[in-house]
């Protein structure tokens, strides 16, 4: 590539962007008795460093799984040992058992942020840049911004490096975008083994499970499954089966761990929700209390079936039809119906909906650049906890600036570039008069954006009044999850209408 | 054209606002104390005013700059403008100071946008990431040393070469008078300006004041204009009038200047700024080290403090003749004068006044007295104009961009901040060497091999310097090693660009001879 000098400097904008964060305070800095997510991690670093592996997910004198018990996969676990061995190089203190409980110094900060960083440069940074390369029909100068943008996006740098959330993003990120890069390259074993990884890495990689196993199984169907479909299937399930057993091993020797690690990776008696998150229930809760009326199982079926039915057309549509497109726009339906209504959802799981909206970047520059900002709003209450206003607030304009002078967003509103062109033919086959759509939709984003900034406005200026002390945070969420509806009709709208479109094409030319 | 690249300066430059927390140079002290001084006392006090060892030392433009944010600054925090509160910091101090930087930058990226449009596009590329007016505005925006200077360091040099590079810009549009004007302005917000005086002097008095030359280029000493004279005159005196008039009434001008003048500091800064001195020093250092070997000096007459560290004030020579300012003083002079008679005798148009300019400031680095480090900017800047425009000085200009922002790195010396330098750094690196070698990609190579290898030569020094030495046992012995090292080996780079900038300056043939071949 003629401009890779530009690459790198792409890649450096965003290394800089990210260290300029994480000089920014941290979630529970300073906040004893519980601390936060940071203080997590670290913990996770003394008791992987400090215990046999038997004990780190059991409770006792030494692990005490009510201060910040390891409630993620064996590959963090994993991870946490890693960085414990250099932290105890550097200095013991920092994990040792007990004693270090709370422990905050500058020195340490900078180290916790160092392990992000590297971790990042290793994992998430070259899957964008390689999936940019990878990207077909587009000019370099295309691909170098969209990679700009995509390393520009603010919600995971807020999390990752401002928030420091008790699990890396990126790695898990990282994962399932090497994944997605190898399924749509047709390595398909190292897709799946990419993907295998970062599930068991971080369980949330759950929502991007089905597309990569409808795709796949899409494949397989494809290439007949008597012949080297069934091949390709075999193949697949023995490299996950594998990499499972690999990653458990050291779980699988007694049913009892094994039933213990996932015990604490599906905490079913946390709720139907906590705190406030911008999905279907919470927002719901302010009408009604669903989490009082109803019994927990009959919320953990109400809340399974909802998800299975939203995300089922979209799923059939990618096994019958299997595409790379479609794969992507699947990933984004799916995790997006699995945020909304879902079962004990985290708000920071939004990142799991933003990297295959980013994927997308390129071919529906509007959408995207759109639900990535209502992403990153939705993240404001959690954000403004951590003191991280400023950030916040100077990143989502360096990436809203971005996407606007690398894409001419606002040029693309047409319906042919919503991609959106066959479903309103078919519409119009019964409503001749259905013609205002992309006018509709640019009214709908000048209404959102203006609806987050006052938002944003009135959280950090007022006061909220003595009688709702949670108003704002309960706005902001609701508003996001207006948004997050939209989109998901939308997904599942272009979904759909998709091949569709694709036969026109074929019929035109 | 210029929004994309401007737009995107602002990223950094407000991305520095996350780096608020981390970092209080002493330069925040300095100016803070400068606004308590202009906002709570009279004018007769603001230069007799010594209760904090950082006095007011700039011209009284920058003053009456100081009284107006002062102004605004009470509405952030009332405490920071109190004279006795030394040290005092707030966030709210903090955020006003860092805001009013970005503020002010407003005229710098409106000066870069002028500058642009002074540079002939006959390269006209179709991507517009390959036009030399993109690359210039980026080259300039984006300046390592103007970001940490300005914004990590913190000081208001983007405003003030905003105005250079303003009358910069109005001098290569014929508007001489108004390009006169803001650096008449310019010299009375910070002397160190002065530096480049005589190359505006020169210029003005060859080019504007005499209105035609003999057709083989030399002067036609009767085309002189004495009403040009008179009016340039005029401007520069009603400026100078406005800013020290004051102070004459109040007959206090031998205390401003006694002020703006300091000549009680040593040679060189407490970091050696990578000028001739620097080597100067180092040279007579290994001497003494030599002789002490060979037993040529007796270890008693050695005074202690140079052989203990390079970090004192008053650095004492030992071998070699001790410096005085009056040598630095005639040195900068015989340095600066062949520009100036080139820019006399073979007027090439507003280019020759810009080599002359970054000339006479490169000159004044090298050789001035108590130069520091910063002041590399002076030359930096200006000289980017030049790059975008010949293979030749784009060379010059990438070594001497590389090193002098190298040179910049003991500035921020705290952990946090160490991976942000390098990374900026990288990025400015990387970007002005690979731009300018695209736009340049049809003549011959822009750096022979051993240029090659001392740039190269950066990263080991980075690596040994930060990395490596920390961990070594010489860091008890001889903490200033690094320190020595990094100006060594940048001034050599400086004085090397200095000497091809002078060599070409002085063989290039005059404008019409060119224009005949």
């Amino acid at each position: 590539m003629e401009k890779w000098y530009l690459m790198t400097i792409v890649v450096l904008i965003g290394l800089t962007v990210r260290w300029t964060v994480s000089l920014n305070s941290y979630s529970g800095a300073g906040k004893p008795p519980m601390f936060g997510d940071y203080e997590a991690q670290r913990h996770w670093q003394e008791i992987t460093f400090n215990l046999p592996v038997k004990q780190w997910y059991f409770n006792s004198s030494d692990n005490n799984l009510q201060y910040w018990g390891l409630d993620y996969p064996p590959l963090t676990a994993y991870h946490s040992l890693l960085c414990a061995y250099v932290a105890k190089f550097i200095n013991p203190d920092w994990i040792a058992l007990h004693t270090s409980r709370g422990y905050e110094s500058q020195a340490h900060k900078l180290f916790m942020r160092t392990t992000v960083l590297i971790a990042d440069l290793l994992i998430y940074i070259p899957a964008v840049v390689l999936y940019c390369c990878s990207l077909k029909d587009i000019s370099t100068k295309k691909k170098i911004a969209n990679a700009l943008c995509i390393l520009l996006y603010p919600g995971l740098i807020l999390i990752d490096y401002g928030h420091f959330q008790n699990i890396y993003n990126s790695v898990s990120l990282g994962f399932a975008l090497w994944g997605v890069l190898g399924v749509s390259c047709d390595w398909d074993l190292l897709g799946s083994l990419a993907f295998c990884l970062a599930i068991n890495y971080k369980q949330m990689e759950l929502y991007h499970s089905l597309p990569f196993f409808c795709f796949l199984l899409g494949k397989c169907f494809k290439k007949g499954l008597k012949g080297k479909g069934f091949v390709l299937l075999v193949k697949l399930a023995c490299t996950v089966v594998a990499s499972f057993v690999l990653c458990w091993l050291p779980f699988f020797t007694e049913r009892e761990q094994t039933l213990q690690v996932l015990r604490r990776l599906f905490p079913v008696d946390r709720g139907l929700f906590e705190d406030k998150v911008a999905n279907i229930w919470c927002s719901f809760n302010v009408f009604l209390k669903i989490r009082d009326i109803l019994p927990r199982h009959i919320q953990l079926i109400m809340s399974f079936c909802f998800t299975f039915l939203s995300l089922l057309p979209a799923c059939i549509k990618l096994t019958l039809q299997p595409s790379s497109k479609g794969f992507r726009l699947t990933l984004v339906s799916c995790a997006l119906s699995f945020f909304l209504f879902s079962f004990q959802v985290h708000e920071k799981s939004i990142l799991l909906v933003s990297l295959p909206v980013c994927l997308v970047l390129s071919e529906i520059p509007f959408m995207s650049t759109w639900f990535l900002l209502v992403s990153t709003f939705s993240l404001l209450p959690l954000l403004l906890k951590d003191e991280l206003l400023m950030p916040s607030v100077v990143t989502t304009m360096a990436f809203f600036i971005a996407c606007v002078t690398s894409f001419s967003i606002f040029e693309k509103t047409s319906e042919e570039e919503l991609q959106l062109k066959s479903f309103s033919i078919s519409v119009r086959k019964y409503l001749p008069c259905f013609t205002f759509l992309s006018r509709m939709i640019q009214y709908l984003f000048l209404i959102s954006v203006i609806t987050m900034v006052l938002l944003t406005l009135m959280t950090v200026t007022l006061d909220p009044p003595q009688k709702l002390p949670d108003l704002f945070s309960v706005l902001v969420c609701f508003v996001s999850c207006l948004n997050f509806l939209f989109f998901l009709v939308y997904f599942n709208i272009i979904i759909m209408w998709d091949s569709k479109s694709g036969r026109n094409q074929k019929k035109i030319s | 054209m210029d929004v994309g690249p401007r737009l995107k300066a602002w990223k950094p430059r407000s991305n520095h606002q996350m780096v608020v927390c981390i970092h209080h140079s002493t330069d925040f002290e300095v100016h803070r104390n400068w606004l308590a001084i202009t906002h709570s006392l009279p004018i007769s006090q603001w230069y007799y005013e010594a209760t904090s060892e950082w006095t007011l030392d700039y011209p009284p433009f920058f003053a009456w700059f100081e009284y107006i944010l002062s102004h605004v600054a009470k509405y952030f925090d009332q405490e920071m403008l109190n004279v006795r509160n030394l040290n005092y910091s707030s966030s709210r101090t903090l955020l006003f100071q860092r805001f009013s930087v970005i503020f002010m930058d407003v005229l710098f990226v409106y000066a870069v946008h002028e500058c642009c449009k002074c540079i002939d596009g006959k390269k006209v590329g179709k991507e517009l990431t390959e036009k030399p007016k993109f690359i210039l505005s980026v080259l300039l925006l984006w300046n390592f040393g103007l970001l940490i200077v300005d914004h990590i360091h913190f000081q208001y040099n983007g405003f003030l070469f905003g105005l250079m590079l303003l009358s910069i810009a109005r001098l290569f549009q014929k508007r001489h008078m108004e390009g006169a004007f803001f650096f008449a302005v310019l010299l009375h917000f910070k002397h160190i300006y002065l530096y480049v005086a005589p190359a505006y002097g020169v210029y003005l008095l060859r080019s504007y004041c005499f209105t035609a030359n003999k057709p083989d280029g030399s002067i036609r000493w009767n085309s002189f204009s004495f009403v040009r004279v008179i009016s340039l005159g005029l401007v520069v005196f009603l400026v100078s009038a406005l800013s020290l008039g004051p102070f004459l009434a109040l007959n206090q001008l031998p205390q401003v200047f006694s002020r703006l003048f300091p000549f009680k500091r040593g040679l060189c800064h407490a970091y050696w700024a990578p000028n001739f001195w620097a080597l100067y020093n180092a040279l007579d250092k290994v001497l003494s080290v030599i002789g002490l070997k060979l037993k040529f000096l007796d270890p008693n007459n050695i005074p202690k403090a140079s052989m203990t560290s390079g970090l004192v004030q008053q650095f004492q020579h030992t071998v070699l003749p001790s410096v005085t300012p009056l040598t630095t003083l005639i040195c900068t002079l015989i340095a600066i004068l062949p520009s100036i008679f080139c820019l006399w005798f073979k007027p090439q148009g507003p280019r020759g006044f810009l080599r002359c300019l970054t000339l006479c400031a490169l000159s004044s680095f090298m050789f001035g007295w108590h130069v520091h480090e910063k002041a590399i900017l002076l030359a930096i800047l200006p000289m980017s104009l030049l790059s975008v425009q010949k293979a030749g000085d784009a060379s010059i200009f990438l070594i001497l961009t590389t090193t002098g922002h190298y040179s910049l790195f003991p500035l921020l010396f705290t952990a946090p901040e160490l991976p942000i330098k390098i990374l900026l750094m990288l990025l400015f690196t990387i970007y002005s060497i690979s731009s300018l070698k695209t736009l340049f990609r049809k003549e011959k190579p822009l750096f022979n091999w051993m240029e090659t290898f001392y740039l190269l030569g950066l990263g080991p020094l980075e690596v040994c310097c930060e990395f490596v030495f920390p961990f070594t046992s010489w860091k008890v012995k001889y903490p200033f090693l690094p320190l020595l090292l990094t100006s060594v080996y940048c001034a050599v780079g400086i004085t090397y660009a200095w000497f091809k900038l002078y060599v070409s300056v002085l063989i290039d043939p005059p404008v019409g001879k060119t224009k005949k071949q």
